[in-house]
């Protein structure tokens, strides 16, 4: 494959940068028009207008001050969204959530891979089968629990019932089972009990798999939104999403200002991407060995 | 103690936090559930059984007038609408392979397009939804304003008008074929594995003749067509609010966004894992890259394709509710509703949770089963090493 005549790089090269220009125009459109007074969105003559004709400095208020800017749609957004409070409650439950995931399938993806005891192997088989049944079917269930235990509306709604992974205890023990023993061994001799080979030979040699499984269940966590949606009520604990998604219900016309507020949900997490993407790409290919 | 005892009960010990959370969080609420798929229950009032009531009147028919009607018509259009909408899947899936394999060339700069391609994947959710709806807003819309801006250019002049409804007609007569060619080539594909005789050249037989009815009909169909695209790019359509285009809409949203999402890494993952030994085997017996994508590229990536098209008809049965909710919110009437949006409807608009149980029962069984059979049919096709 490395004989490749130009001519075919260059169809190479034009068809990927067309695909790359349409994924991208969206993004842009959206950040042209994040800037945008709402009279400009439409185009006079019915043609495309890219670019504002002019910015417009206006009044917005950013931490209660006055301020003259071009860009006054972002803090109006944030204004009105309160975007910081559903951010800091986001990143709340998708931390805490991706550690206490991280850390039950971890311990028990070293028990089933490391340890013998009776009725491991029945037992993996029946966090295997689960594995197959559909969220919706324990949704309303657990829904019930939450409301029996008077947890509608709280954080351990939001984040417990998601604590506990099949996916995440299967995916470790597949890599858990692949570690030498040596280590392991070598740990014995020194006197470490279970718990001390847990946390610091196997944690330790496990980084790649479990930088992979936090990456996806924050993803998880972070981009939840039917269970969010079904457990919150107030304001004060809404996720991001369904923050969002409330704006749209109740700002539908004003279109400069949702952008803006996309924008500003958008980008932390484009640049997390950008800085992190072996893990995603890392973790994709793990997940995959399913197939084989 | 014995070390055994000991490394048993150590062993214990990891396991239930996960344990207990399994229990109280999936198994236990699985029993729960089947139970209350055979109740009434409002979640105020303690449940009261009614056997199958709930199956009955969620899946059944009934005669009225001479003609058997569904006891509930809102289930069957949602879930005619959930098949729908899962059309996108081999096309996506087609999408993804094809830009694997260009992504799988030694180019440079090539991690920059994946890294780009990439982007629509990771911030999936919400705000890219409130992107798209108005990308398809029918006023303001990006797509619409370069429909009727490329609509003035052309149209403006016949010659041009007349040309570019020729090329459109041409285009969408090779979609067409191309669609024909590509189930043709699935029945022949399974007749092959089944066992089922087929003559040689049938295939190419039945392609010419299906292109020729094609483009036969579209030439004598021209003027027609020229008003009908020249209306189309005067006036584009109001694409989540009509009710014929807004499951196509919300499938091109899901096309742009998963070209280069999770499906192309996995595939380029596989393309990455084929021995260049078979390839350069392949060149030897003189195959051309086409010949060597379908003897070597094909065989040797069928259990990704596999695995991708199970984990993604299992996600398209329970999918649909947060693109349906933040966009269209299930309309226009009804036509974006899926499965899941209904079972949320059910259950925690209206508290009926015994009839959303029920919903939630028949989502489990149609997974199940469509499982099974993949599973059973990808013995047959799919090629391990």
């Amino acid at each position: 494959m490395n004989k490749m005549r130009s001519s075919t790089k260059i169809a190479l090269y034009i068809i990927l940068s067309l695909g790359a220009i349409s994924m991208l125009i969206p993004f842009l459109w959206m950040a042209v028009t994040s800037i945008k007074q709402p009279d400009e969105v439409f185009a006079p003559g019915g043609g495309i207008q890219w670019l504002p004709q002019h910015f417009v400095w206006r009044d917005t208020v950013i931490n209660g001050t006055k301020v003259r800017a071009w860009w006054g749609n972002y803090p109006d957004a944030w204004n009105e969204i309160n975007i910081l409070r559903l951010y800091l409650s986001s990143i709340f439950v998708a931390v805490v959530g991706t550690f206490g995931q991280v850390l039950t399938s971890s311990m028990a993806a070293y028990a089933f891979a490391r340890l013998q005891f009776p009725g491991r192997d029945k037992l993996f088989f029946g966090y295997l089968a689960t594995m197959m049944i559909p969220g919706s079917v324990t949704m309303i269930p657990v829904f019930v629990i939450m409301k029996h235990l008077h947890w509608i509306n709280t954080y351990q709604a939001l984040i417990i019932p998601g604590l506990f992974s099949a996916y995440g205890t299967f995916m470790l023990r597949q890599f858990f089972m692949g570690l030498p023993d040596d280590l392991e061994d070598a740990a014995k001799i020194d006197g470490s009990g279970y718990i001390g080979i847990w946390a610091r030979v196997i944690l330790p040699l496990s980084k790649p798999a479990l930088a992979t499984l936090t990456t996806f269940t924050f993803m998880g966590f972070w981009g939840s939104y039917m269970w969010p949606l079904i457990v919150t009520i107030t304001d004060s604990m809404r996720t991001l999403p369904i923050g969002l998604s409330y704006f749209v219900g109740q700002h539908a016309t004003n279109y400069t200002q949702l952008m803006a507020g996309s924008m500003i949900a958008l980008i932390p997490v484009l640049l997390l991407f950008i800085f992190n993407q072996r893990y995603f790409v890392e973790g994709i290919k793990l997940s995959g060995m399913g197939g084989k | 103690m014995s070390s055994k005892r000991r490394e048993a009960l150590a062993a214990y010990g990891f396991l239930l936090p996960n344990f207990v959370g399994f229990l109280a969080f999936t198994s236990i609420p699985v029993i729960v559930s089947l139970v209350m798929a055979f109740t009434h229950y409002n979640i105020f009032k303690s449940p009261s059984w009614v056997g199958l009531e709930n199956f009955q009147s969620l899946m059944g028919f009934h005669h009225e007038s001479g003609r058997l009607v569904p006891n509930d018509p809102f289930f069957w259009q949602y879930v005619y609408n959930t098949i729908f909408m899962m059309t996108g899947i081999p096309l996506g899936m087609a999408g993804s392979l094809f830009v694997a394999l260009m992504m799988n060339q030694k180019l440079r700069g090539i991690v920059i397009y994946r890294t780009i391609y990439f982007l629509p994947s990771v911030c999936s959710g919400v705000a890219l939804l409130i992107l798209w709806k108005y990308l398809y807003n029918a006023d303001i819309g990006l797509i619409n304003s370069v429909i009727r801006a490329a609509g003035e250019h052309i149209f403006s002049n016949i010659v041009t008008g007349i040309l570019f409804t020729i090329l459109c007609s041409i285009i969408f007569g090779l979609i067409v074929v191309g669609i024909v060619a590509a189930l043709l080539a699935l029945i022949q594909f399974l007749c092959e594995k089944l066992r089922i005789s087929w003559r040689e050249g049938l295939y190419k037989a039945c392609v010419i003749a299906a292109g020729a009815v094609i483009f036969i009909t579209l030439a004598v169909l021209g003027p027609r067509e020229h008003a009908i695209i020249s209306m189309f790019f005067a006036n584009p359509p109001d694409w989540l609010g009509t009710v014929q285009w807004a499951k196509p809409s919300l499938i091109l949203m899901g096309l742009w966004g998963g070209l280069g999402g999770y499906n192309m890494i996995l595939y380029l993952a596989a393309l990455q894992g084929v021995p260049t030994s078979y390839y350069e085997a392949a060149e030897i017996d003189g195959a051309g890259p086409w010949a060597k994508f379908w003897a070597v590229t094909w065989p040797m990536i069928s259990p990704t394709t596999f695995f991708i098209l199970v984990m993604s008809v299992i996600g398209g049965f329970q999918g649909g509710f947060m693109t349906a909710n933040v966009m269209t919110q299930g309309g226009p009437a009804g036509s974006t509703m899926t499965v899941e949006y209904y079972l949320y409807q059910t259950a925690f608009l209206k508290f009926n949770m015994g009839y959303a149980s029920a919903i939630a029962w028949f989502l489990f069984v149609v997974i199940f089963v469509l499982t099974l059979m993949t599973w059973k049919l990808g013995g047959r096709v799919v090629t391990y090493e």
